[in-house]
């Protein structure tokens, strides 16, 4: 059997319709009237109930009128909530029309950005790149001065957002230019939590430590061009850590805090390690509080603790002028008390203030010294330093936007006990006590920019003193977050 | 030495620990006003710390210790908002580690949400000074302003402590009313200040110049939270000639030496305004601040 096209199903249809009609008879007819007289009479039953119900209704309506009236004053109440209603609905209106007006992408979300931008005009007495701090085994940190005449000094570029919930993220690269290559360093990559309570906070990544006062502050927060002698001594100029950080504030009216860190320990007065755990450590307690409407303080407390196996450095040259390489290994342990003092008339700083800040560094390392002589030969011995360095400075502001500062820096080379070895061997430990005076002025437009004179003389070097002049500039640019006390 | 000093970290570290409970809500205000504001509502069930006082300049505030210490331990933060406190209460929020108390959460409050802004900028640039993205964050200088806070503090307060809603919706009503039948008596005796020119030393009193309807012919700050300069003055000065204007407006805080040479040159008298609470000796809370503030403009007419 073959299956029916379309097409001729159609014809087929089209066909029947016409014989249907014409087949229907008159007895059908009749049958159709009848049905609709019973369908008339239906509705005619149903309306009329309709009708009674309404009736009813109306009576009813009637009774809630007369209770509408003596509802009046509730009514009244009514319209006055319904104004209230409808201002705040206007308000609502006004807040909606705001929010409509912002951005609805996705960089609605995207993180703060800002770039600080520092350059430097400089006048030396004394070769930059030849700079070193007497006395002391070098940081191996960026701790020289920057070149002579013209320099553009780092690019500071920082994002920061709160990731989720639960996190915030801060990131903080600085750019700049070594013998002619871009270079990028990554100065701050950490994230931090925000939803702990009990006062607690952690950080982890790679952040500045919270030991002292100045270490957590970046370069443009310095109120001066150059860090102080006892940060480049001691901490390569600051002590960055890559590992986790425990803070907690006590509930009390006086501001206290307290924090640990376990890091690393990969940079000075660490050294490079390939080993599992941590090997640096930081305890650090700070305490702050008001003296009435003008003054405000901070002291604190740091300790700093690592383990360094074979910290480089180089001093002195061989017979064919190949340079040195010693080594240190053992335990270094610094402490840190610092202390903070502002005062504003009724702490109104906008006029005048006055910013007193100070911090006394003392280290002490024991171990092993493992001592290049040239050639093949080295020789080893117990060594043992006592070193200490502080700074204070006092920075003044006597009109808006105008600053004038001083800072006196002094270190002490200490006791340095070399053991079997022979000190004439090392000129870089000879005793000798560097110290640095400096002064300076600035002026600051707005909060996104500051241009500053500083005139130094820098003792480092034993028995050169070097007479510096800085000019620097500092712009800001984006979001600037809030800077710490 | 180092297990003697850990040894009284610990002591003090439980002496701390063994303080008592306070039972009232804890809240910390930014600026003065919304601290009276909070214990018109709050009543005896609050504890109200105020961050900042009427002399300092709510622009430049430092995230001090004690405050990052007073925020740890409050349980309301009420703040202007409008990037008013941008400089110092994010820092001051982050370092309390008081999760409750950041921004988006109940505890955190910002007046400027419960009022419309004006004076919105149409165009973003730190070249046009320090300009609020959102529009002037001195609302409080309108007391029609902080009747619409007051009200959507209660709420907060309730929202926060609903232990204590009732007391606060009853301390709302009093103040409201208290407040409503002041507003009537400023209004009435601020009926001459109508249509008064005046110059500001900063655009710190927009919202009472539009309550109030005085003209305010500009600023003697060139752009937000710049120092006039001398020929800025002196162009004001002859701008004065054209437009007399009858006063200067300058809040408590700000620094007196602008007003007072455009003041002396044009003949036209200083009014030196409390801008908030604590912003001169009679301004005590919020009515006494505005029955000065109406005082004093009033006295500059004379």
């Amino acid at each position: 059997m073959s299956y029916l096209r379309p097409g001729a199903l159609c014809v087929a249809l089209a066909a029947a319709f016409p014989a249907v009609a014409t087949a229907a008879s008159d007895a059908d007819l009749k049958q159709l009237r009848q049905q609709l007289k019973e369908l008339r009479d239906s509705y005619q039953q149903r309306i009329e109930a309709l009708e009674r119900r309404l009736a009813e209704t109306e009576q009813r309506a009637a009774g809630a009128a007369t209770a509408a009236a003596a509802a009046g004053s509730t009514a009244s109440t009514a319209v006055q909530s319904v104004a209230k209603v409808e201002a705040r609905a206007a308000e609502a209106q006004a807040t909606a029309d705001r929010v409509a007006r912002r951005p609805a992408s996705e960089s609605a979300f995207n993180p703060s950005v800002s770039l600080i931008i520092d350059s430097k005009f400089t006048r030396f007495q004394r070769d930059p790149s030849a700079y070193r701090i007497d006395g002391f085994i070098p940081s191996g940190g960026e701790v020289g001065p920057p070149r002579k005449g013209f320099s553009l000094g780092e690019s500071e570029l920082a994002f920061s957002a709160n990731v989720d919930h639960l996190f915030r993220a801060n990131a903080r690269f600085a750019l700049a230019e070594d013998d002619g290559e871009g270079v990028v360093e990554v100065e701050e990559v950490n994230v931090e939590t925000l939803g702990l309570t009990s006062g607690l906070k952690v950080k982890a990544g790679r952040f500045l430590s919270g030991v002292g006062y100045l270490n957590q502050q970046h370069p443009h927060e310095w109120d001066f061009a150059d860090a102080p002698l006892a940060y480049k001594a001691f901490f390569g100029y600051r002590l960055q850590n890559d590992g986790v950080q425990l803070r907690w504030v006590a509930p009390t009216d006086l501001f206290l805090e307290l924090g640990t860190e376990v890091a690393s320990g990969q940079k000075f007065p660490g050294a490079e390690r390939n080993r599992n755990g941590a090997g640096l450590w930081t305890a650090f307690a700070h305490l702050g509080g008001d003296i009435g409407t003008s003054s405000a303080w901070q002291v604190g407390l740091s300790h700093v603790r690592t383990n360094p196996r074979e910290r480089g450095f180089e001093d002195g040259a061989d017979a064919t002028g190949t340079a040195l390489a010693h080594s240190f290994s053992g335990r270094s342990q610094t402490w840190i008390a610092d202390f903070v003092y502002k005062w504003a008339p009724n702490g109104n700083s906008s006029v005048t203030n006055l910013k007193v800040q100070g911090e006394y560094f003392q280290r002490r390392e024991t171990g092993d010294l493992n001592y290049d002589v040239g050639g093949l030969a080295e020789a080893t011995s117990a060594a043992r330093f006592r070193q200490s360095g502080s700074y204070l400075q006092a920075v003044y502001q006597f009109m808006p936007h105008w600053r004038v500062g001083v800072r006196g820096d002094w270190l002490r080379s200490g006791t340095a006990d070399l053991g079997s070895l022979d000190p004439a061997g090392l000129p870089l430990l000879a005793a000798y006590n560097p110290s640095r005076q400096s002064a300076m002025v600035d002026w600051s437009p707005s909060e996104f920019s500051r241009l500053r004179l500083q005139l130094a003389r820098d003792k480092s070097r034993n028995g050169e003193s070097d007479n510096q002049v800085w000019l620097q500039y500092i712009m800001s640019l984006g979001a600037h977050g809030a800077h710490k006390f | 030495m180092y297990s003697k000093l850990m040894f009284h970290l610990a002591a003090l570290l439980l002496a701390v620990l063994a303080l008592p409970a306070a039972a009232a809500l804890n809240v910390f205000a930014t600026v003065p006003e919304w601290a009276a504001l909070a214990k018109e509502i709050g009543g005896e069930r609050v504890q109200v710390f105020s961050a900042t006082n009427a002399l300092q300049d709510p622009h430049r505030i430092e995230a001090k210790p004690s405050l990052i210490a007073r925020a740890r331990a409050s349980q309301l933060v009420v703040a202007t908002g409008a990037d008013l406190e941008i400089g110092w209460l994010p820092v001051v929020l982050r370092e309390s580690g008081n999760a409750a108390i950041q921004p988006g959460q109940p505890a955190y409050f910002e007046a400027a949400s419960a009022v419309r802004l004006i004076e919105v900028p149409v165009r973003l640039d730190r070249a046009d000074g320090d300009v609020h993205p959102g529009g002037n964050p001195h609302i409080q200088t309108d007391p029609r302003n902080v009747l619409k806070v007051a009200e959507a503090l209660a709420g907060r307060m309730s929202r926060v402590d609903p232990a204590g809603a009732g007391a606060y919706s009853a301390n709302l009503a009093r103040f409201s009313e208290r407040w409503k039948v002041a507003m009537v008596r400023w209004e009435q005796a601020a009926a001459p200040l109508r249509g008064v020119p005046v110059w500001v030393q900063h655009r710190s009193f927009a919202y009472l110049a539009d309550w109030l309807g005085i003209k305010e012919l500009g600023a003697l700050e060139p752009k937000p939270g710049v120092e006039p300069g001398s020929a800025h003055l002196a162009g004001l000065l002859e701008r004065q000639k054209a437009t007399p204007a009858r006063m200067i407006l300058r809040a408590a805080y700000s620094r007196p030496t602008a007003s007072d040479w455009l003041g002396d040159r044009a003949g036209i008298p200083v009014v030196v305004l409390p801008f908030t609470v604590g912003g001169s000796p009679t301004a005590a809370d919020l009515v006494s601040l505005f029955d000065d503030t109406v005082q004093r403009l009033l006295g500059g007419l004379r």
